[in-house]
């Protein structure tokens, strides 16, 4: 039997076999040039193309790995919040007067909803048989325009937004149980707490936690100082510098 | 031995002309950067396809792990991150590919407004193009508040008040979209709901639209 002609099948309710005939595509013979088949010559080239494609956005996946804040906290305040990249031009639109306060409406529904339905009734807007951009300047203007205050909406979000306090606004923040009731936690606070945090989990001075100090060092550092640190910061007897020192080593190892 | 299997389902189904109407057809030279480089504009759709395929991969792989619980998702996405063999790359490529899909989408939907492909007979697809374009931005937009940290949530908020503006139904949409009076258990359950069943389904209906109408009316002619 010929391979999927005029076969018959059992209790058929499909259409009769002579309608049944495939409408090609409209055909490229028109057009002067080389057409090549989709299968499998076309289709052999896009995958090596998305092969490389494929390579360099690895690469940069595993060049950059995706952020990741803590935890969300819905009773904290003061955190600035910021959209994902491609929403910041809506988000920046929403800060001009014009478009706030109890014009706010203008911002979020009417200019984004004109733009939408504008995008969706664009081949009824511009019905013009002229394909070229150039030869429909208004269609091809209008778009340009679109783009470029969507590109300067952006550009100016990014320059208005704090980085380096979103940084830290949302740095997720280690932390360790330890015992408060450590003689060398009440040095620890009288000390030390007003750079390395209460929790010895770091403010203006660096978190000392995870670091994996030794006594010696943290009793060097406290007594003379280095790096960001001055020199002199601990006050009492080397006894107190002792107890201190291994409180902060212990922690530090946990 | 493949052939006798094909044969054998082809004898029964008559599956040939179902595979030929998609794949038998010819590429005009006008699309074709092999011919013209500057035919490189055309393959913005396929791979926009293809970051898509990326984004549907590495999400089926990340459901593994990811927990629709507001105790567990921070927890579970951490996890993931820190400790998973090869969760950090997953969770990245899902991360990345979501912008990468954005911009190629963007350079798509650019392509064909400014060779003018949107015209008569392709308004219909046009139309579903930018439905689909709206489809992403949606799960952009939901799936931005899974991994429930601090960015999340507070830009969720921003975006659940854009939408309560919106005059006469933005509160019921808010309700809608956010489940509860707050942005809590109830929201990343139903966001979660939305991103991974609700709108992939959408997305693949669109698809399917769209692919059926360009092999029924093939590329536009070169300008």
């Amino acid at each position: 039997m010929h391979r999927g002609k005029g076969m018959k099948f059992v209790g058929d309710s499909r259409v009769p076999v002579k309608s049944r005939k495939f409408i090609p595509p409209k055909d490229y013979s028109e057009y002067p040039g080389k057409t090549e088949a989709f299968l499998p010559n076309f289709l052999l080239k896009e995958w090596m193309v998305g092969a490389v494609f494929l390579v360099g956005f690895m690469i940069l996946t595993i060049a950059d790995p995706a952020p990741l804040e803590k935890e969300a906290d819905p009773t904290s305040s003061g955190y600035i919040p910021l959209p994902d990249w491609y929403f910041l031009f809506l988000y920046q639109l929403l800060k001009y007067p014009a478009a706030s306060g109890q014009y706010k409406v203008i911002g979020t529904v009417l200019i984004p909803g004109l733009a939408a339905v504008a995008l969706l009734a664009a081949p009824w807007l511009d019905r013009g048989l002229e394909r070229r951009p150039i030869k429909r300047p208004i269609a091809t203007l209008i778009m340009l325009l679109t783009f470029v205050s969507m590109i300067y909406l952006t550009w100016e979000s990014t320059v208005s937004h704090n980085w380096e306090q979103a940084e830290q606004q949302g740095k997720i923040v280690q932390t360790v149980d330890f015992d408060k009731s450590d003689p060398g936690y009440k040095l620890f606070s009288q000390n030390c707490s007003s750079c390395h945090g209460e929790n010895l989990e770091g403010a203006v001075g660096p978190s000392l936690i995870g670091k994996n100090l030794d006594p010696a060092m943290v009793k060097k550092m406290a007594t003379q100082g280095g790096g960001q640190m001055p020199a002199g910061v601990f006050k009492g007897s080397d006894k107190d510098l002792d107890a201190l020192a291994k409180f902060v080593s212990d922690v530090s190892k946990k | 031995m493949l052939q006798k299997l094909y044969d054998w389902v082809d004898e029964r189904l008559d599956i040939t002309p179902l595979w030929r109407d998609v794949a038998d057809h010819e590429v005009p030279e006008h699309v074709n950067p092999a011919y013209h480089f500057s035919a490189f504009v055309y393959c913005f759709g396929g791979l926009t396809f293809f970051t898509i395929v990326i984004q549907i991969l590495s999400g089926m792989f990340l459901t593994m792990y990811y927990v629709p619980d507001i105790n567990n998702a921070w927890d579970s996405v951490y996890y993931l991150q820190n400790q998973v063999a090869y969760g950090v790359i997953v969770r990245g490529m899902h991360h990345w590919g979501a912008s990468v899909t954005i911009v190629m989408v963007f350079l798509h939907t650019l392509r064909v407004f400014f060779t003018g492909a949107y015209k008569k007979p392709r308004e219909l697809n046009w139309i579903v193009g930018v439905l689909l374009f709206f489809v992403i931005l949606g799960l952009g937009f939901t799936g931005y508040l899974l991994p429930w940290d601090m960015k999340a949530l507070f830009a969720t908020k921003v975006g659940l008040d854009i939408a309560a503006s919106f005059p006469f139904i933005g509160d019921w949409i808010k309700v809608l979209l956010q489940g509860s009076d707050i942005v809590g258990a109830q929201t990343l359950a139903r966001f979660f709901a939305i991103h991974v069943f609700f709108l992939p389904a959408a997305l693949l209906g669109l698809l399917a639209a769209h692919f059926l109408m360009i092999r029924r009316q093939g590329i536009s002619g070169p300008l």
